[in-house]
């Protein structure tokens, strides 16, 4: 058989020497050494939805900004509205170049009226950065903090109990919610945010605590490390996208399924290619499938109608939860697409499948 | 890694065991681990005539789908069906309960084309 090769590393977390300590499985992602797997992605994904894991989330990338978001030129930047947003509140949004092609998915977090933190995905620090300086207004306070940031996922229906501990000011929040708190003693960032679905928190720390953290939350027999690998699952499981996988610079938010996530009512960077792509109409659907076994759609399959080819798998994989595989893809605009005869694969295989809607596992801890 | 004395390896990963005029055939250690959590394993048809190295089934991890190719010559007389229902078997027990299929041997001189233990041994720790 075949086994897949791997190339070589490029950066590591502060937490990298303990993966491997741990037995974990590493890979580079987006240029960064790190863990896929330490019991098995399986049980990672399932311990997650069952209990509680903690992910090294390090590679990710933080923005630092000051200014009133109008008269900065955030709010030109950013798809999603930021000035109503009250002060400790996260917004899920994209940025765009002129084409309405997606450069980056992210987070904003409002410290305050005129206090931004953006979290941006690892792979597009550099690229992000360079946009952000392009089009902020010039002198505005602008910081890329990614080295000196680290960040740990604490993700599970158990989450609550374990930031119970470390810190206890951030088990009231509410989702899409943050608090500047203490964790261990020292000053820290917690929102109740994540990509796996279920309730969780993300915390931001100094890189230098990550390790004094990341030990302390395992401390917990209920707390286990999860990967990359489960962490795909997870966020396949809700039918999140991931940049530069599902979503990237061809694809716009009307095609990749996030309209909701865009303001048409204010001006912002690639406003008008979308206004002129919704008037003409997409040429493609995003779709959800579910295969009728245990095989699963992979990135790169096609999408078949019928034999044909019609579209593009961008993400797949196997749900231990639903017991067979599930993926998202990119169809044409077919009417009525469910009731056709509709599988996955590639010149070797199909693969039956039906189109559904996402999440693909419902009433997780998420909300709770 | 596991790599036990008395049976035949391929670079491709896939371990053979000869016994009299039947062979039986599955993935190594080193492949189960790479692969992760096998979730499906696509096992050829009893009856199906293959010649050495053709395909002979696909296996799916969580990660990938890979191919398994016949390390001898020769026609399916027995597949593990257990593995439909509990593909997991082959990451727990590759060499055993996790066999795929066996082969009503061809010819037992295309030994010559496989590898011994040591010799796999060499080959895995060069990779």
């Amino acid at each position: 058989m075949t086994v897949p090769e791997t190339s070589s590393p490029v950066q590591s977390t502060p937490l990298t020497a303990d993966h491997i300590s741990r037995g974990a499985r590493m890979a580079p992602f987006a240029g960064w050494n790190m863990p896929i797997q330490y019991d098995g992605i399986i049980a990672e994904t399932l311990h997650t939805r069952s209990a509680v894991s903690c992910f090294d989330i390090c590679h990710m990338g933080e923005f630092l900004l000051k200014g009133d978001p109008e008269t900065c030129g955030l709010e030109h930047l950013v798809t999603a509205r930021l000035q109503d947003m009250p002060s400790r509140s996260c917004r899920y949004g994209s940025i765009l170049n002129e084409k309405g092609g997606v450069l980056d998915d992210l987070i904003v977090y409002r410290k305050g009226p005129a206090d931004w933190m953006i979290v941006v995905n690892a792979a597009t620090i550099e690229k992000d950065k360079k946009h952000f300086q392009a089009h902020l207004k010039p002198g505005t306070d602008f910081r890329d903090v990614s080295a000196q940031t680290g960040k740990i996922d604490l993700q599970g229906p158990l989450s609550r109990d374990i930031i119970k501990a470390i810190a206890p000011a951030a088990t009231a929040i509410g989702y899409y919610t943050f608090i500047e708190t203490e964790v261990l003693g020292r000053p820290a960032l917690v929102s109740r945010t994540g990509y796996t679905g279920e309730l969780g928190y993300e915390l931001y720390v100094p890189a230098q605590e990550i390790p004094e953290l990341w030990k302390k939350l395992l401390d917990d027999p209920r707390v286990k490390p999860a990967g990359l690998g489960a962490r795909d699952v997870l966020r396949l499981e809700m039918g999140y996208s991931l940049y530069g996988q599902d979503i990237n610079e061809e694809t716009t938010p009307l095609d990749a399924g996030l309209e909701k996530f865009v303001d048409f009512k204010k001006d912002f960077i690639g406003k008008s290619a979308l206004e002129s792509k919704r008037k003409t109409g997409t040429t493609r659907q995003r779709v959800f499938l579910r295969t009728l076994s245990r095989r699963s759609p992979r990135h790169e399959h096609h999408i078949f109608v019928d034999g044909q080819t019609k579209g593009i798998v961008t993400s797949g994989t196997f749900s231990p939860h639903l017991n067979c595989g599930i993926g998202m893809g990119f169809l044409e605009n077919i009417p009525a697409a469910r009731a056709l005869n509709i599988s996955v694969g590639d010149d070797k295989v199909q693969i039956e499948a039906v189109i559904t809607d996402k999440p693909f596992v419902k009433h997780t801890s998420l909300k709770q | 890694m596991n790599i036990p004395d008395g049976l035949y390896f391929t670079k491709e990963h896939e371990w053979v065991k000869i016994e009299g005029t039947t062979a039986m055939a599955g993935i190594t250690d080193y492949a189960q681990h790479a692969l992760g959590d096998v979730t499906f394993v696509e096992l050829p048809k009893k009856g199906q005539v293959l010649k050495q190295f053709q395909l002979m089934a696909t296996i799916e991890s969580v990660k990938a789908a890979s191919d398994i190719y016949a390390p001898v010559s020769g026609t399916i007389v027995e597949i593990n069906a257990e593995l439909n229902s509990n593909p997991g078997l082959v990451n727990q027990d590759c060499y055993a309960k996790g066999w795929v299929a066996k082969v009503m041997l061809a010819d037992p001189q295309e030994t010559k084309n496989l590898l011994d233990p040591a010799a796999y041994k060499a080959y895995v720790e060069g990779l």
